[in-house]
Protein backbone atom coordinates (compact mmCIF):
# COMPACT_ATOMS: atom_id res chain seq x y z
CA UNK A 1 0.00 0.00 0.00
CA UNK A 2 2.88 2.38 0.81
CA UNK A 3 4.49 1.72 -2.53
CA UNK A 4 1.12 2.27 -4.20
CA UNK A 5 0.92 5.65 -2.44
CA UNK A 6 4.40 6.57 -3.68
CA UNK A 7 3.48 5.54 -7.23
CA UNK A 8 0.23 7.47 -7.01
CA UNK A 9 2.03 10.69 -6.02
CA UNK A 10 4.58 10.25 -8.81
CA UNK A 11 1.80 9.65 -11.34
CA UNK A 12 -0.24 12.64 -10.19
CA UNK A 13 2.78 14.99 -10.29
CA UNK A 14 3.66 13.78 -13.77
CA UNK A 15 0.10 14.19 -15.06
CA UNK A 16 -0.04 17.77 -13.77
CA UNK A 17 3.44 18.65 -15.04
CA UNK A 18 2.70 17.31 -18.52
CA UNK A 19 -0.70 19.02 -18.37
CA UNK A 20 -2.49 15.79 -19.12
CA UNK A 21 -4.74 16.83 -16.29
CA UNK A 22 -5.49 20.15 -14.61
CA UNK A 23 -6.74 18.66 -11.39
CA UNK A 24 -6.19 15.36 -9.64
CA UNK A 25 -9.13 14.28 -7.53
CA UNK A 26 -7.81 12.02 -4.82
CA UNK A 27 -7.63 11.35 -1.12
CA UNK A 28 -5.70 13.53 1.29
CA UNK A 29 -5.56 14.27 5.00
CA UNK A 30 -7.51 16.94 6.83
CA UNK A 31 -5.94 18.98 9.65
CA UNK A 32 -7.31 16.44 12.11
CA UNK A 33 -5.77 13.55 10.19
CA UNK A 34 -8.98 12.30 8.66
CA UNK A 35 -8.98 11.03 5.08
CA UNK A 36 -10.87 13.55 2.93
CA UNK A 37 -11.17 14.27 -0.78
CA UNK A 38 -8.52 16.63 -2.13
CA UNK A 39 -8.27 18.46 -5.42
CA UNK A 40 -4.62 18.80 -6.43
CA UNK A 41 -3.86 21.41 -9.07
CA UNK A 42 -0.10 21.94 -8.65
CA UNK A 43 2.51 19.21 -9.22
CA UNK A 44 4.29 20.03 -5.93
CA UNK A 45 1.08 19.36 -4.03
CA UNK A 46 0.93 15.78 -5.32
CA UNK A 47 2.76 14.76 -2.11
CA UNK A 48 -0.47 15.49 -0.24
CA UNK A 49 -2.16 12.52 -1.83
CA UNK A 50 -2.63 9.47 0.37
CA UNK A 51 -3.69 5.90 -0.22
CA UNK A 52 -4.68 3.73 2.74
CA UNK A 53 -7.48 1.60 4.09
CA UNK A 54 -9.48 4.68 5.15
CA UNK A 55 -10.00 5.83 1.55
CA UNK A 56 -13.58 4.63 1.44
CA UNK A 57 -15.33 7.59 -0.17
CA UNK A 58 -16.38 7.30 -3.79
CA UNK A 59 -14.80 10.30 -5.50
CA UNK A 60 -16.62 9.75 -8.79
CA UNK A 61 -19.46 11.85 -7.38
CA UNK A 62 -17.33 14.97 -7.98
CA UNK A 63 -16.92 14.42 -11.72
CA UNK A 64 -20.39 15.72 -12.52
CA UNK A 65 -20.27 18.70 -10.12
CA UNK A 66 -20.08 22.07 -11.93
CA UNK A 67 -17.61 23.54 -9.42
CA UNK A 68 -15.23 20.65 -10.07
CA UNK A 69 -15.74 20.82 -13.83
CA UNK A 70 -14.54 24.42 -13.68
CA UNK A 71 -11.12 23.22 -12.46
CA UNK A 72 -10.37 21.79 -15.90
CA UNK A 73 -9.53 18.36 -17.18
CA UNK A 74 -9.67 15.91 -14.28
CA UNK A 75 -7.67 12.89 -13.31
CA UNK A 76 -9.36 10.79 -10.65
CA UNK A 77 -8.24 8.17 -8.14
CA UNK A 78 -10.67 5.27 -8.05
CA UNK A 79 -11.11 1.91 -6.42
CA UNK A 80 -12.37 -0.96 -8.57
CA UNK A 81 -15.96 -0.45 -7.35
CA UNK A 82 -15.80 3.29 -8.09
CA UNK A 83 -14.42 2.57 -11.55
CA UNK A 84 -17.71 0.90 -12.42
CA UNK A 85 -19.52 4.16 -11.66
CA UNK A 86 -17.32 5.91 -14.23
CA UNK A 87 -18.35 3.36 -16.85
CA UNK A 88 -22.04 4.03 -16.07
CA UNK A 89 -21.54 7.81 -16.22
CA UNK A 90 -19.87 7.49 -19.61
CA UNK A 91 -22.55 5.09 -20.87
CA UNK A 92 -25.20 7.58 -19.80
CA UNK A 93 -23.32 10.42 -21.58
CA UNK A 94 -22.71 12.34 -18.37
CA UNK A 95 -18.96 12.48 -18.91
CA UNK A 96 -16.78 12.19 -21.97
CA UNK A 97 -14.65 9.21 -21.04
CA UNK A 98 -11.56 10.41 -22.98
CA UNK A 99 -11.64 13.71 -21.08
CA UNK A 100 -11.09 11.99 -17.74
CA UNK A 101 -7.86 10.28 -16.77
CA UNK A 102 -8.75 7.41 -14.50
CA UNK A 103 -6.15 6.11 -12.05
CA UNK A 104 -7.33 2.74 -10.77
CA UNK A 105 -5.94 1.46 -7.49
CA UNK A 106 -5.63 -2.24 -6.80
CA UNK A 107 -7.72 -2.47 -3.66
CA UNK A 108 -7.43 -4.79 -0.68
CA UNK A 109 -10.62 -3.51 0.89
CA UNK A 110 -11.30 -0.34 2.87
CA UNK A 111 -12.70 0.64 6.23
CA UNK A 112 -15.39 3.11 7.00
CA UNK A 113 -15.77 4.60 10.47
CA UNK A 114 -12.67 3.99 12.59
CA UNK A 115 -11.41 0.68 11.33
CA UNK A 116 -14.78 -1.02 10.83
CA UNK A 117 -14.48 -2.83 7.47
CA UNK A 118 -16.79 -1.36 4.88
CA UNK A 119 -19.85 -3.53 4.32
CA UNK A 120 -19.45 -3.14 0.57
CA UNK A 121 -16.12 -4.94 0.68
CA UNK A 122 -17.82 -8.10 1.90
CA UNK A 123 -19.53 -8.37 -1.49
CA UNK A 124 -16.57 -7.13 -3.53
CA UNK A 125 -17.01 -7.69 -7.25
CA UNK A 126 -13.29 -7.46 -7.99
CA UNK A 127 -10.14 -6.11 -6.42
CA UNK A 128 -8.44 -5.23 -9.71
CA UNK A 129 -9.78 -2.09 -11.44
CA UNK A 130 -11.26 -2.51 -14.91
CA UNK A 131 -11.73 0.06 -17.69
CA UNK A 132 -9.21 2.52 -16.27
CA UNK A 133 -6.35 4.41 -17.93
CA UNK A 134 -3.68 3.34 -15.48
CA UNK A 135 -3.53 0.73 -12.77
CA UNK A 136 -1.46 1.30 -9.64
CA UNK A 137 -0.56 -1.83 -7.69
CA UNK A 138 0.08 -5.42 -8.58
CA UNK A 139 -2.65 -7.90 -9.39
CA UNK A 140 -0.84 -10.53 -7.28
CA UNK A 141 -1.24 -8.39 -4.14
CA UNK A 142 -5.01 -8.26 -4.48
CA UNK A 143 -7.14 -10.77 -2.57
CA UNK A 144 -8.92 -13.43 -4.60
CA UNK A 145 -12.20 -12.27 -6.19
CA UNK A 146 -15.43 -13.92 -5.13
CA UNK A 147 -17.37 -15.94 -7.64
CA UNK A 148 -21.04 -15.19 -8.17
CA UNK A 149 -21.97 -18.15 -5.94
CA UNK A 150 -19.56 -17.13 -3.19
CA UNK A 151 -20.94 -13.60 -3.24
CA UNK A 152 -24.43 -14.99 -2.72
CA UNK A 153 -23.22 -16.51 0.55
CA UNK A 154 -21.93 -13.25 2.00
CA UNK A 155 -23.60 -11.29 4.78
CA UNK A 156 -25.46 -8.74 2.69
CA UNK A 157 -27.10 -11.27 0.43
CA UNK A 158 -27.92 -13.41 3.43
CA UNK A 159 -29.56 -10.40 5.05
CA UNK A 160 -31.75 -9.89 1.96
CA UNK A 161 -32.71 -13.55 2.04
CA UNK A 162 -33.52 -13.25 5.74
CA UNK A 163 -35.78 -10.28 5.09
CA UNK A 164 -37.42 -12.03 2.15
CA UNK A 165 -38.16 -15.03 4.34
CA UNK A 166 -40.22 -12.94 6.80
CA UNK A 167 -43.98 -12.60 6.29
CA UNK A 168 -44.95 -9.38 4.41
CA UNK A 169 -46.19 -7.49 7.49
CA UNK A 170 -42.94 -8.15 9.36
CA UNK A 171 -40.93 -7.08 6.33
CA UNK A 172 -42.92 -3.86 6.22
CA UNK A 173 -42.49 -3.41 9.98
CA UNK A 174 -38.72 -3.80 9.56
CA UNK A 175 -38.55 -1.07 6.92
CA UNK A 176 -40.93 1.11 8.92
CA UNK A 177 -38.44 0.96 11.82
CA UNK A 178 -35.57 1.73 9.47
CA UNK A 179 -37.23 4.53 7.50
CA UNK A 180 -38.72 6.16 10.61
CA UNK A 181 -35.14 7.22 11.44
CA UNK A 182 -34.67 8.94 8.06
CA UNK A 183 -34.39 12.71 8.45
CA UNK A 184 -34.53 13.40 4.71
CA UNK A 185 -31.12 15.06 4.65
CA UNK A 186 -30.60 13.59 1.16
CA UNK A 187 -27.00 12.67 2.01
CA UNK A 188 -27.66 9.39 0.16
CA UNK A 189 -28.47 11.37 -2.95
CA UNK A 190 -25.53 13.75 -2.62
CA UNK A 191 -22.99 11.00 -2.04
CA UNK A 192 -24.20 8.85 -4.93
CA UNK A 193 -22.11 9.15 -8.10
CA UNK A 194 -25.13 8.21 -10.21
CA UNK A 195 -27.65 10.64 -8.66
CA UNK A 196 -26.55 13.48 -10.88
CA UNK A 197 -29.81 15.21 -11.89
CA UNK A 198 -29.46 18.97 -11.64
CA UNK A 199 -32.90 19.14 -10.19
CA UNK A 200 -34.02 16.08 -8.30
CA UNK A 201 -37.63 15.00 -8.62
CA UNK A 202 -37.81 15.08 -4.82
CA UNK A 203 -37.16 18.83 -4.90
CA UNK A 204 -39.86 19.57 -7.42
CA UNK A 205 -42.91 21.07 -5.80
CA UNK A 206 -45.23 22.02 -8.65
CA UNK A 207 -46.64 19.46 -8.30
CA UNK A 208 -44.85 17.76 -5.40
CA UNK A 209 -44.22 14.20 -6.58
CA UNK A 210 -43.49 12.87 -3.12
CA UNK A 211 -44.28 14.28 0.34
CA UNK A 212 -41.30 16.44 1.30
CA UNK A 213 -41.61 16.24 5.07
CA UNK A 214 -39.69 13.61 7.02
CA UNK A 215 -42.89 11.71 7.82
CA UNK A 216 -43.00 7.96 7.49
CA UNK A 217 -45.11 8.33 4.37
CA UNK A 218 -42.64 10.72 2.78
CA UNK A 219 -39.68 8.59 3.84
CA UNK A 220 -41.14 5.51 2.19
CA UNK A 221 -41.92 7.43 -0.97
CA UNK A 222 -38.42 8.93 -1.07
CA UNK A 223 -36.53 5.73 -0.38
CA UNK A 224 -38.54 3.78 -2.94
CA UNK A 225 -37.98 6.54 -5.46
CA UNK A 226 -34.25 6.72 -4.78
CA UNK A 227 -33.80 2.98 -4.97
CA UNK A 228 -35.80 2.59 -8.14
CA UNK A 229 -34.11 5.44 -9.96
CA UNK A 230 -30.92 3.44 -9.43
CA UNK A 231 -32.41 0.16 -10.61
CA UNK A 232 -30.00 -1.50 -13.02
CA UNK A 233 -27.57 1.41 -12.50
CA UNK A 234 -26.31 1.10 -8.91
CA UNK A 235 -22.76 -0.24 -8.78
CA UNK A 236 -22.96 -1.23 -5.09
CA UNK A 237 -20.22 1.18 -4.05
CA UNK A 238 -21.99 1.62 -0.70
CA UNK A 239 -21.59 5.40 -0.62
CA UNK A 240 -25.24 5.86 0.39
CA UNK A 241 -24.99 3.54 3.39
CA UNK A 242 -21.73 5.18 4.47
CA UNK A 243 -23.25 8.66 4.19
CA UNK A 244 -26.52 7.95 6.00
CA UNK A 245 -26.41 9.73 9.39
CA UNK A 246 -29.29 7.59 10.64
CA UNK A 247 -27.38 4.40 9.88
CA UNK A 248 -29.99 2.97 7.53
CA UNK A 249 -28.44 0.28 5.35
CA UNK A 250 -29.70 1.84 2.13
CA UNK A 251 -27.39 -0.26 0.04
CA UNK A 252 -29.46 -3.28 1.01
CA UNK A 253 -32.39 -2.01 -1.08
CA UNK A 254 -30.15 -1.16 -4.00
CA UNK A 255 -28.49 -4.53 -3.78
CA UNK A 256 -31.90 -6.18 -4.01
CA UNK A 257 -32.45 -4.47 -7.33
CA UNK A 258 -28.90 -5.08 -8.53
CA UNK A 259 -29.37 -8.72 -7.63
CA UNK A 260 -32.66 -8.88 -9.56
CA UNK A 261 -31.03 -7.22 -12.57
CA UNK A 262 -28.25 -9.79 -12.49
CA UNK A 263 -30.62 -12.74 -12.06
CA UNK A 264 -33.28 -11.70 -14.55
CA UNK A 265 -31.33 -9.86 -17.21
CA UNK A 266 -27.73 -10.92 -16.61
CA UNK A 267 -26.99 -7.22 -16.22
CA UNK A 268 -24.14 -6.17 -13.95
CA UNK A 269 -24.04 -2.40 -13.98
CA UNK A 270 -20.77 -0.69 -14.91
CA UNK A 271 -18.98 -3.74 -16.21
CA UNK A 272 -19.59 -3.18 -19.90
CA UNK A 273 -18.44 -0.09 -21.79
CA UNK A 274 -21.18 1.16 -24.11
CA UNK A 275 -23.91 -0.92 -22.49
CA UNK A 276 -27.42 0.45 -22.91
CA UNK A 277 -29.30 1.28 -19.73
CA UNK A 278 -31.29 -1.65 -18.37
CA UNK A 279 -34.44 0.40 -17.91
CA UNK A 280 -34.84 2.32 -21.12
CA UNK A 281 -34.29 -0.72 -23.26
CA UNK A 282 -36.33 -3.89 -23.47
CA UNK A 283 -36.41 -7.32 -24.97
CA UNK A 284 -39.48 -8.86 -26.52
CA UNK A 285 -38.70 -12.00 -24.57
CA UNK A 286 -38.83 -10.36 -21.11
CA UNK A 287 -40.78 -12.58 -18.75
CA UNK A 288 -44.42 -11.75 -18.17
CA UNK A 289 -45.64 -14.50 -15.87
CA UNK A 290 -47.10 -11.85 -13.55
CA UNK A 291 -49.17 -10.19 -16.30
CA UNK A 292 -52.61 -11.56 -17.08
CA UNK B 1 -60.70 8.92 4.61
CA UNK B 2 -64.01 7.57 5.83
CA UNK B 3 -63.63 5.50 8.97
CA UNK B 4 -67.13 3.99 8.89
CA UNK B 5 -66.01 1.01 6.84
CA UNK B 6 -66.01 -2.09 8.97
CA UNK B 7 -64.79 -5.36 7.58
CA UNK B 8 -68.31 -6.64 7.11
CA UNK B 9 -69.31 -3.83 4.81
CA UNK B 10 -65.84 -3.54 3.35
CA UNK B 11 -65.89 -2.20 -0.16
CA UNK B 12 -62.40 -2.21 -1.64
CA UNK B 13 -61.04 0.87 -3.34
CA UNK B 14 -59.16 -0.10 -6.45
CA UNK B 15 -57.24 2.33 -8.59
CA UNK B 16 -56.79 1.33 -12.22
CA UNK B 17 -54.05 2.93 -14.28
CA UNK B 18 -54.93 2.19 -17.86
CA UNK B 19 -53.59 3.21 -21.22
CA UNK B 20 -55.58 5.48 -23.47
CA UNK B 21 -55.45 3.26 -26.53
CA UNK B 22 -56.28 -0.25 -25.40
CA UNK B 23 -57.55 -0.86 -21.90
CA UNK B 24 -59.45 2.42 -21.62
CA UNK B 25 -61.25 1.57 -24.84
CA UNK B 26 -61.73 -1.97 -23.55
CA UNK B 27 -63.47 -0.50 -20.51
CA UNK B 28 -65.46 1.73 -22.82
CA UNK B 29 -66.52 -1.28 -24.85
CA UNK B 30 -67.58 -3.08 -21.68
CA UNK B 31 -69.78 -0.06 -20.97
CA UNK B 32 -71.36 0.22 -24.41
CA UNK B 33 -71.98 -3.53 -24.38
CA UNK B 34 -73.80 -3.11 -21.04
CA UNK B 35 -71.38 -5.51 -19.35
CA UNK B 36 -71.68 -4.84 -15.66
CA UNK B 37 -68.62 -4.73 -13.45
CA UNK B 38 -68.19 -3.62 -9.82
CA UNK B 39 -68.07 0.10 -9.12
CA UNK B 40 -65.08 -0.33 -6.77
CA UNK B 41 -62.70 0.50 -9.52
CA UNK B 42 -61.51 4.06 -10.17
CA UNK B 43 -60.07 4.36 -13.62
CA UNK B 44 -57.24 6.78 -14.32
CA UNK B 45 -56.45 7.16 -17.98
CA UNK B 46 -52.86 7.73 -19.02
CA UNK B 47 -51.36 8.07 -22.50
CA UNK B 48 -49.47 4.79 -22.34
CA UNK B 49 -48.43 2.04 -19.92
CA UNK B 50 -44.92 3.40 -20.40
CA UNK B 51 -46.13 6.60 -18.71
CA UNK B 52 -47.28 4.81 -15.58
CA UNK B 53 -44.66 5.99 -13.13
CA UNK B 54 -43.96 3.58 -10.27
CA UNK B 55 -44.57 6.55 -8.00
CA UNK B 56 -48.21 6.57 -9.02
CA UNK B 57 -48.64 3.09 -7.60
CA UNK B 58 -47.10 4.15 -4.30
CA UNK B 59 -49.21 7.30 -4.35
CA UNK B 60 -52.35 5.21 -4.84
CA UNK B 61 -51.53 3.19 -1.72
CA UNK B 62 -50.72 6.40 0.16
CA UNK B 63 -54.20 7.77 -0.47
CA UNK B 64 -55.82 4.55 0.67
CA UNK B 65 -56.12 2.19 -2.27
CA UNK B 66 -56.63 -1.45 -1.37
CA UNK B 67 -55.40 -2.67 -4.72
CA UNK B 68 -53.95 -1.27 -7.92
CA UNK B 69 -54.55 -2.39 -11.47
CA UNK B 70 -52.11 -1.58 -14.24
CA UNK B 71 -53.24 -2.42 -17.73
CA UNK B 72 -52.32 -1.63 -21.30
CA UNK B 73 -51.97 -2.91 -24.83
CA UNK B 74 -50.87 -6.45 -25.63
CA UNK B 75 -47.19 -6.81 -26.61
CA UNK B 76 -46.83 -5.71 -30.22
CA UNK B 77 -50.00 -3.60 -30.10
CA UNK B 78 -48.66 -0.48 -28.40
CA UNK B 79 -49.79 2.74 -30.05
CA UNK B 80 -46.25 4.04 -29.50
CA UNK B 81 -44.68 0.73 -30.59
CA UNK B 82 -42.78 -0.09 -27.43
CA UNK B 83 -44.28 1.65 -24.38
CA UNK B 84 -45.68 -1.55 -22.97
CA UNK B 85 -42.36 -3.37 -23.39
CA UNK B 86 -40.63 -0.64 -21.42
CA UNK B 87 -43.31 -0.83 -18.76
CA UNK B 88 -43.02 -4.61 -18.52
CA UNK B 89 -39.29 -4.50 -17.85
CA UNK B 90 -39.78 -1.78 -15.25
CA UNK B 91 -42.47 -3.77 -13.43
CA UNK B 92 -40.30 -6.89 -13.29
CA UNK B 93 -37.74 -4.99 -11.23
CA UNK B 94 -40.27 -2.94 -9.30
CA UNK B 95 -42.02 -6.05 -8.05
CA UNK B 96 -38.71 -7.32 -6.66
CA UNK B 97 -38.26 -4.09 -4.75
CA UNK B 98 -41.80 -4.15 -3.34
CA UNK B 99 -41.34 -7.78 -2.37
CA UNK B 100 -38.35 -6.97 -0.15
CA UNK B 101 -40.02 -3.87 1.30
CA UNK B 102 -42.98 -5.99 2.35
CA UNK B 103 -45.56 -4.25 0.19
CA UNK B 104 -48.08 -6.91 -0.80
CA UNK B 105 -47.52 -7.60 -4.47
CA UNK B 106 -50.73 -9.63 -4.67
CA UNK B 107 -52.51 -6.30 -4.45
CA UNK B 108 -50.92 -5.05 -7.64
CA UNK B 109 -52.43 -6.54 -10.77
CA UNK B 110 -51.06 -6.36 -14.27
CA UNK B 111 -52.83 -7.23 -17.47
CA UNK B 112 -52.91 -6.67 -21.18
CA UNK B 113 -56.44 -5.80 -22.30
CA UNK B 114 -57.06 -4.67 -25.87
CA UNK B 115 -59.76 -2.29 -27.13
CA UNK B 116 -61.73 -5.32 -28.34
CA UNK B 117 -61.66 -7.14 -24.99
CA UNK B 118 -64.55 -5.57 -23.11
CA UNK B 119 -65.53 -8.96 -21.78
CA UNK B 120 -61.99 -9.61 -20.51
CA UNK B 121 -62.05 -6.25 -18.76
CA UNK B 122 -65.34 -7.10 -17.03
CA UNK B 123 -64.09 -10.54 -15.98
CA UNK B 124 -60.72 -9.27 -14.78
CA UNK B 125 -62.14 -6.39 -12.76
CA UNK B 126 -64.77 -8.64 -11.14
CA UNK B 127 -62.02 -11.10 -10.24
CA UNK B 128 -59.69 -8.58 -8.62
CA UNK B 129 -62.54 -6.94 -6.69
CA UNK B 130 -63.51 -10.35 -5.29
CA UNK B 131 -59.89 -11.13 -4.51
CA UNK B 132 -59.31 -7.79 -2.78
CA UNK B 133 -62.53 -8.19 -0.81
CA UNK B 134 -61.18 -11.53 0.44
CA UNK B 135 -57.81 -9.95 1.34
CA UNK B 136 -59.51 -7.17 3.29
CA UNK B 137 -58.46 -3.53 3.56
CA UNK B 138 -54.77 -2.86 2.99
CA UNK B 139 -53.90 -1.92 6.55
CA UNK B 140 -50.16 -2.30 5.90
CA UNK B 141 -49.57 0.74 3.76
CA UNK B 142 -52.50 2.65 5.26
CA UNK B 143 -50.82 2.43 8.67
CA UNK B 144 -47.83 4.28 7.21
CA UNK B 145 -50.10 7.12 6.14
CA UNK B 146 -51.97 7.15 9.45
CA UNK B 147 -48.80 7.20 11.53
CA UNK B 148 -47.58 10.13 9.45
CA UNK B 149 -50.79 12.05 10.06
CA UNK B 150 -50.70 11.50 13.81
CA UNK B 151 -47.32 13.13 14.21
Amino acid sequence: MEYQEYQLRETAAKLLEEEKANVVIGYGLSKTGKVVPVFITRPEDAQKLVWNSECHQNLVVFLTRPEVKRLGKPAIVVKPCDARAIVVLANESQIMRHEVYVIGMVCEGVNEDQGRPSSRCAICYGHYPQNVDQVIGEAEDAPKDLSKEERRKTGKYQRIEEIKALPPDERLAYWKREFSRCVRCYACRQSCPLCYCNRCVADKNRPARIPTSASLQGNFAWNILRAFHLAGRCVSCGACSAACPAGIDLNLINLTLANAAEEQFDHLSGTKVGALPLIGTFSESDKEDFIR
Amino acid sequence: MEKTNTDQTFEPKIIAFVCNWCTYLGADLAGTNRLEYPANIRIIRLPCTGRIDFNLVIKAFEVGADAVLVSGCHPGDCHYNAGNYHARRRWILFRELLEVLGIETERIHFSWISAAEGAKFQKFVTEIVDKTRALGPYRGYQSITHESEER
